[in-house]
């Protein structure tokens, strides 16, 4: 078992549901991304996702959109970004999960991406544009180097596409939980007890939701149907309302504190996949 | 080489495939489906025929251009008249097939990108018809260099939502048109304007491109008696050039050349010149050339027409270029201009500026050819569009 997963597990074993947190690194600048990622774990985060921009994020609202736009502007590259992991990874044991699209992973090379990436110390990675019928490349570099290739699944899955998706899955199975792009949400609309039973039912991988959650109730009515919860739009704008003041990191931490708390309180608990 | 690609990943040898967010992974299968099911039905056939013949207006004129031909001094060029079509450009043949498939799947929202605004035009234009709600993704820069038509796409009553992320051009009208299609998945038909995106819409836009090809061989045959020598098409994303070749594919003694935007030259920046300048990469949805730099980020293009101004090609003309089937270049904005004033003065045609750069690489090379030789021109659209952007090249002001 991964770092991801059993951090995971641990959290659930706390009787807690996870919290995993996302910022898109290079936002406003390296530096700053790897005190908010050791800062963040401090005030409760399970698990960081830090999101390498692209161009062209087909996936991604206005909110992540805006900030990768921010950090290509600053000149963030792969590279640089997989530099900050490894100064994230010698102050923080926090398992990290890098968030891209495939053609900067395709440019860099897949082999080289996932041992790179993987020496730096992240564990994870997820590449929203890359379907299980496209990740074959990925998935072995992903093995070889013990990082764990996380899949999506979307409302609209229909199950028999489920074992295709979660087979090869390690770490979790990130649950999409609307029909769209990321961005906060006012409510969530879609069955979410019924998606994350039927992945249940093909996978023992911890199940997390994300997409649109920004709020602790929100994340707390959420984590009722999984075993966590990702936050990424809500955090951004706080970066960017925040960003170059000295009250960023606090500001942001603040935030993750009070969702980790939404999710720590009882009424939360039940179904895990424990 | 093998003319049966794509293979059932939608890959053209190394090149397609579907890269595309899980939201749309079962909205592309039920797509291909229905397509498949669609291509062998008789009265889905008749349907489109139909409406090319009576609404279209095709078969399209093939004309022989003596006065361009004599002007340029050398082999014979005939212009295959995708101008002449309803709205103006080829690309009312791909939305007309399209339209017919998204009814066919109970679709009611249509979606579409446009650079240039044809596609935009023929999309608003095809719903209009059949009463169907439309929303046209444009970037904020094509917007006001062709605000004709935007008006056009307005008065068909279509939505013309401003695209203002990124280089606010065609690529990211298509990041646009992908995010309200994840969004508004179960209700929207997404009308892919060019042989580009995800399988299967490569191989649909080219199969309803087809037509161009399928009569240009046969009104070349007829008028002069044998194939072409040369076969020239625009290159945007790939669609007119991909339906005029795919016909001759076969006859390996025709040359298929595409014509890309060189902008402001290949040793500069400033150009949309994808094959002839990048490297295979992932971008809206498929593996193909792309423009990008080092790290994968896709890169800012130019091009003086909207409609090649676009940092992709379509995966089968990546194909087509390493299998050596067909050749591509590339001409600069001033090239393309030439060409669109020396066609307005020999032939009384005003091409539109994506297809001034087909005629560009005729006007270079039909000096060096004989009398014998045939070169065809597959002039895509007519340009009305592009005055305006013209006349302030010329230094001329047309408003008030
Ligand atoms: C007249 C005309 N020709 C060509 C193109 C380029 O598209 P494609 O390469 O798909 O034919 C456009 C696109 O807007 C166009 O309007």
């Amino acid at each position: 078992m991964n770092k991801i997963e059993k951090r995971l597990r641990e959290v659930l074993a706390r009787g807690e549901k996870g919290l995993i947190a996302y910022i898109t690194a290079g936002d406003p600048d390296l530096a700053t991304t790897v005190e908010l990622a050791v800062a963040m774990g401090e005030a409760g985060a399970d698990v960081l996702e830090l999101g390498v921009p692209f161009s062209d994020p087909v996936a991604d609202g206005p909110a992540i959109q805006a900030a990768s736009q921010r950090a290509l502007a600053g000149g963030v590259t792969v590279r640089g970004i997989i530099r900050a992991v490894e100064q994230i990874r010698r102050r923080s044991d926090i398992p990290l999960v890098l968030m891209t699209y495939y053609n900067p992973v395709y440019q860099y090379g897949p082999g080289r991406f996932a041992a790179d990436a993987a020496r730096a110390g992240a564990n994870g990675l997820i590449v929203p544009d890359l379907p299980p019928e496209e990740s074959g490349p990925l998935l072995e570099a992903a093995g070889d180097n013990q990082i764990d290739l996380i899949p999506l699944v979307t409302p609209n899955t229909p199950a028999r596409r489920l074992p295709v998706i979660t087979g090869r899955a390690r770490g979790f199975i990130y649950c999409v939980s609307v029909t769209g792009v990321t961005g906060e949400r006012e409510s969530i609309m879609t069955d979410l007890a019924a998606m994350t039973d039927g992945v249940r039912s093909v996978t023992p991988l911890p199940v997390a939701v994300g997409f649109g959650i920004s709020r602790p109730a929100q994340a707390a009515a959420v984590a009722r149907h999984c075993d966590a919860v990702v936050v990424g739009s809500a955090l951004v704008n706080t970066v960017a309302q925040k960003a170059g003041t000295p009250g960023l990191i606090k500001a942001v931490c603040e935030q993750v504190r009070e969702l980790k708390e939404a999710l720590t309180a009882r009424e939360v608990q039940g179904v895990a996949a424990l | 080489m093998t003319m049966t690609v794509p293979d059932e990943r939608g890959y053209f040898g190394r090149f397609g495939g579907r890269f595309v967010p899980e939201t749309l992974m079962p909205a592309l299968e039920e797509l291909d489906a229905a397509y498949a099911q669609a291509k062998q039905d008789d009265r889905f056939r008749e349907e489109l025929q139909y409406y090319l013949a009576h609404y279209v207006g095709r078969p399209s004129p093939l004309y022989f251009a003596r006065g361009l031909s004599e002007f340029l001094g050398g082999a014979r060029v005939y212009l295959k008249r995708e101008d002449l079509n309803h709205t103006g450009a080829h690309k009312i043949n791909n939305t007309m097939g399209q339209v017919l498939l998204a009814r066919r799947m109970g679709k009611r929202r249509i979606i579409a990108e446009t650079g240039a605004g044809q596609h935009g035009v023929a999309t608003a234009t095809v719903a209009a018809m059949f009463g169907l709600e439309c929303a046209i993704y444009m970037g904020e820069e094509d917007i006001r260099r062709q605000s004709l038509n935007v008006f056009r796409m307005r008065l068909l009553g279509a939505q013309v939502v401003p695209v203002t992320s990124g280089s606010k051009t065609l690529k990211d009208a298509m990041n646009e048109a992908m995010r309200d299609w994840v969004t508004n998945i179960a209700t929207t038909y997404y009308l892919v304007g060019s042989v580009a995106g995800p399988h299967p819409y490569p191989v649909i836009v080219r199969d309803f491109q087809r037509v161009i090809g399928e009569e240009a061989r046969r009104q070349i045959q007829e008028q002069a008696g044998r194939l072409p020598d040369y076969v020239i098409a625009c290159v945007g994303g790939g669609s007119n050039a991909m339906g005029m070749f795919h016909p001759f594919l076969d006859d390996e003694e025709v040359v298929l050349i595409g014509v890309e935007a060189a902008g402001h030259g290949l040793d500069t920046p400033l150009h949309a010149a994808t094959l002839s300048c990048g490297r295979p990469g992932v971008l809206h949805g498929s593996l193909s050339y792309l423009l990008q730099d080092d790290d994968g980020q896709v890169a800012p293009v130019h091009s003086i027409s909207a409609g090649l101004d676009y940092p992709g090609v379509g995966p089968e003309h990546s194909h087509l270029m390493e299998a050596g089937r067909a050749r591509y270049v590339a001409a600069t904005d001033r090239e393309a201009l030439d060409a669109f004033k020396i066609l307005c003065r020999t032939e009384g045609i005003i091409p539109a500026l994506e297809s001034a750069h087909a005629l560009a690489e005729a006007v270079r090379l039909a000096p060096q050819l004989s009398r014998e030789s045939i070169i065809l021109v597959n002039l895509s659209g007519r340009g009305d569009k592009d005055v305006h952007t013209v006349a302030k090249e010329m230094g001329v002001s047309l408003d008030e």
